[in-house]
């Protein structure tokens, strides 16, 4: 090769190099734009009405008044409420799916749950509107409340669309997401743990329950924080079965809000005007500071099993 | 001595079978979703639900073809922004693995997987939305666009990053410059999973309703410019779900029916096409 030509190939990789890098930047760069654009429009709200508005139940778009209580409560109720249901069930399946599972179903039990990931959140909502709803409204919500009613949890009327509907919603839709990654923790596990405890003479159980388990427990948590942000964030299914009311009340039978849901319905065409916008923008900023929060640990969590190194 | 023995084994067949449960109750909803969808959308399937707008309020009939058209023309616009920044950054982190971006990038990346989809509706809205002051399907792509690049990069990564240095060498060896070594040899050698990796990508934003409802819209109309409120199926999913009639009922579970088609069908495609892949090698 010639020198000139040298020099040509080390300008295009150069020319290369940069314009990959440039690509990767706007990754971060969209990080960065999200969390400046939110402050700035939330800002008007926040100095509006500082940190009353986490803890304020008004709702008064006519009057310019806006707090988000109702809507933090219901967001964290029906996520917690979600998760509570959903981790045994998801580390269920991936531990039976892992360890005990005949090997040729493993893999197309895995795929159908996953599949389950892949229908949009709409069509959760739309079917928890005429499929659920009614079914928990005739069946399931009398039930409880039978048996249940001296709770205060389970008291007072019953409502299709409400705080426990919304989290039952989530469960069907957080399941598959901590299911499949803790599946892939559980597999990352070396079987050399696995072979030594029942060397030891561990039944099956109590090999997965003292050697794999612990072995995978901050991938484990990682994959339940994932699940936690999802549930957190998740818009359309939950603002189509949760009732839509700024209102906070003991009864999980009862209409409540999230975050996301009064951000989708009310938005489009926020009647309050600018100031209406930034407590919604506030509200947005909100979501997305704790959902950050909790990938990042999630994600931190996951790759410290994932490199090789246990929790233990 | 004995008993404890027994007991311990008792115990561990207990908890298969508590998990075996744990996995038909996982596998029911699918079922029961799939089976609804299909039992009260296909009856209203018929060539007007693709070819027309939808009646007056309260009419029977009707179809969504401008939805269908919307969502092609929303999801193309995004696809066709998103998916070359994304494969690009991935080029990136996998290529140049060592490098201080390549793992910012990548946990970034896994960070913006979990945000919530209607926070970066909200961007588009304020980058968009409010600096055009109107609604376009424009300001929807956009958003859209978004959500894909982190996607598309992490998928990239991570099946560029299974090509074997071994073929990278040897295309260095024989005098190949670094970038097409990279064009020619592993992208290419890594082309079916990308193609698989965006076309989950897609799959996942075509039923994405959130970040459309306050950039896109929505319109009753056909619509061709991204300048204007455009329809998509999410969209219409949505408002018909939660409006009043009984003919939007039946047309939200139809569109639904069509949705999950198509999601189903670009994730089951995706997933033949690594299968080759894996054949291949």
């Amino acid at each position: 090769m010639t020198d000139e030509s040298l020099a040509r190939s080390s300008r295009g990789d150069t020319i290369f190099k940069w314009s990959l890098m440039a690509a990767a930047c706007t990754i971060p760069a969209l990080l960065l734009a999200l969390l400046y654009e939110l402050t700035q429009g939330a800002w008007p709200a926040a100095r509006a009405f500082g940190t009353e508005f986490l803890f304020s139940s008004t709702w008064d778009p006519v009057a310019g008044v806006f707090g988000a209580w109702p809507a933090i409560v219901g967001t964290l109720l029906t996520s917690f409420l979600a998760l509570a249901m959903a981790v045994p069930l998801a580390l269920g399946v991936a531990i039976y799916l892992t360890e005990f599972a005949p090997v040729p179903i493993r893999r197309p039990i895995a795929t159908v749950i996953e599949l389950l990931a892949a229908i949009p959140s709409v069509v959760y909502g739309l079917w928890g509107i005429f499929v659920l709803i009614p079914f928990l409204q005739t069946s399931v919500f009398p039930f409880l409340q039978q048996h249940l009613g001296f709770l205060p949890f389970f008291s007072g009327p019953i409502y299709g669309p409400s705080v426990l509907a919304a989290a039952l919603i989530l469960t069907i839709m957080i399941v598959p997401f901590i299911m499949s990654v803790s599946r892939e923790v559980l597999l990352a596990v070396p079987s050399a743990q696995r072979e030594a405890a029942v060397a030891l003479g561990a039944t099956r159980w109590e090999a997965v329950s003292t050697a794999i388990v612990p072995f995978a427990k901050s991938g484990l948590i990682g994959a339940v924080i994932l699940g936690l942000g999802r549930a957190l964030g998740e818009t359309m299914a939950v603002t189509m079965v949760i009732g839509n009311r700024h209102d906070v009340s003991a009864s999980l039978f009862a209409p409540g809000y999230s975050l996301a849901a009064v951000i989708a319905n009310e938005f489009a065409d926020a009647a309050g005007g600018p100031i209406h916008e930034s407590a919604l923008i506030y509200m947005a900023l909100l979501l997305f500071g704790v959902t950050v929060l909790v990938n990042a640990v999630a994600r931190l969590l996951i790759w410290r099993v994932s490199r090789g190194r246990g929790g233990v | 001595m004995i008993p404890a023995r027994a007991l311990r084994r008792g115990k561990s067949r207990l908890m298969v079978v508590l998990m075996a449960i744990a996995v038909v109750v996982a596998v029911l909803p699918l079922f029961l979703i799939l089976g609804s969808l299909i039992v009260r959308g296909a009856s209203s399937l018929s060539l007007s639900f693709f070819l027309s707008r939808p009646a007056p309020a309260g009419e029977v009939g009707g179809g969504v073809a401008h939805a269908i058209s919307g969502t092609l023309m929303i999801v193309g616009m995004a696809a066709a922004a998103g998916i070359p920044i994304g494969v690009a950054a991935g080029l990136y982190a996998s290529e140049f693995r060592e490098t201080r971006l390549a793992t910012i990038t990548r946990f970034v990346a896994d960070v913006l997987n979990g945000t919530p989809s209607i926070v970066v509706g909200i961007l588009a809205w304020t980058w968009v939305v409010a600096t055009q002051r109107h609604f376009s399907a424009l300001a929807g792509s956009f958003a859209l666009a978004v959500l894909m690049v982190p996607m598309v990069m992490r998928t990239t990564e991570e099946l560029v990053r299974l090509v074997p240095d071994s073929l990278r060498e040897a295309a260095l060896a024989l005098g190949y410059t670094r970038w097409r070594t990279t064009l020619v040899v592993v992208l290419r050698t890594a082309l079916p999973g990308i193609v698989t990796g965006s076309l989950l990508a897609v799959a996942r934003i075509a039923g994405e309703t959130a970040p459309l409802l306050f950039t896109a819209l929505g319109s009753e109309y056909f619509s061709f410019d991204p300048d204007r409120p455009m329809a998509a199926l999410p969209l219409v999913v949505y408002k018909y779900a939660t409006g009043p009639y009984p003919e939007w009922h039946k047309l939200a579970w139809t569109a639904s029916l069509v949705l999950i088609l198509v999601v189903l069908a670009l994730s089951i495609a995706a997933r033949i096409a690594t299968r080759q892949r894996f054949e291949r090698s």
